[in-house]
């Protein structure tokens, strides 16, 4: 039974607590995007937060991610991807960002394809 | 002894157990499909405000529709989980019926999703309409077509598990298909934050 399971037992309980987190932190940003409770920084702000701590909660309730998966090399592999997507992301944002500010001292930032 | 070389080795071979390689293995392809997410992502925040006169988020999203196709997901989710532990326990019957639970669900988010994607271009704001709309389309429906494709593997993993039952390659298999289905829904977040939440309150 164990023979294909090098992860430690799963249990109902974690996967509820995750889903459970997940339902609030996914109804949050919701309802601050559709009621404009909050100004709008503040709403940004918590948006953002929600998702970066919701893909904490499915990272580790879900995908079981922790530091003796596979010997930690899931861990491994799992941080240095977000290392690269968060390069790849902002690098590629800050660089177009100013290379449109530049490049289109005319058209305001109506911005063309 | 063993301390006093300056090379670096394991002293203590592990045991590795059956499945374990391909397991890892899967999860590297999935860091590298992060990847691919990541230029498109990156994409869409480069050209998300080149409207090219067309229509503007807050125009065309409707929120409520995400949120039903956000809940599905979420939902998904918890169901492949419960199928994983009945695989645990041994289950077929309530493995068999939690797949197909979740592959039903996966069927109605990419049924609601091109729904979407089908009222969209009606009112005229197709992939050709502006670069943001392009890099909208680009990324929702990559992000669409690996549900499609986790729903053809559950389909295949059912019709398995009926003619072979939970035997060691089925459970390895399971296994890489619920790491898959947890990782599109990982992906999904950063969709519903940043392409339809952020585009209509920034």
């Amino acid at each position: 039974m164990s023979a294909a399971a090098p992860h430690a037992p799963l249990s109902r309980r974690v996967y509820l607590i995750g889903f459970l987190l997940s339902v609030a932190l996914t109804a949050i940003p919701f309802w601050l995007a559709m009621t404009g409770a909050l100004d709008k920084p503040a709403t940004i702000f918590a948006i953002v937060g929600c998702a970066v701590i919701q893909i904490l909660v499915h990272t580790v309730c879900f995908l079981h991610v922790n530091t003796t998966s596979e010997s930690g090399w899931t861990l491994m592999a799992y941080v240095f991807t977000a290392v690269l997507v968060l390069i790849v992301i902002t690098g590629s944002m800050w660089i177009m960002y100013h290379l449109n500010a530049n490049m289109m001292p005319m058209t305001a930032m109506d911005g063309s394809s | 002894m063993a301390a006093e070389n300056t090379g670096f080795y394991v002293l203590e071979e592990e045991h590795h157990e059956t499945g374990s390689a391909t397991l890892l293995g899967f999860w590297i392809y999935l860091m590298s499909d992060a990847l691919i997410f990541a230029t498109l992502f990156a994409t869409f925040g480069v050209l998300r405000t080149s409207f090219a006169g067309g229509p503007s988020p807050r125009e065309i999203f409707e929120l409520p529709l995400v949120a039903l196709n956000t809940g599905i997901l979420l939902v998904s989710s918890i169901t492949y989980g419960f199928a994983m532990i009945a695989m645990q326990d041994g289950k077929l019957g309530g493995t068999r019926a939690w797949l197909a639970i979740t592959g039903l669900l996966g069927a109605a988010f990419v049924g609601v999703e091109l729904y979407e994607f089908a009222s969209l271009i009606h009112e005229g704001a197709t992939p050709q309409t502006s670069a943001f709309l392009s890099a909208f389309f680009t990324l929702v429906a990559t992000h669409g077509l690996h549900v499609t494709f986790g729903i053809i593997w559950l389909v295949v993993m059912l019709v398995q598990l009926q003619q072979r039952g939970l035997h060691a390659e089925n459970r390895r298999r399971l296994m890489c298909l619920s790491m898959f289905w947890h990782f599109l829904d990982v992906v999904w977040i950063g969709v519903f934050t940043f392409v339809y939440l952020l585009g209509v309150v920034a």
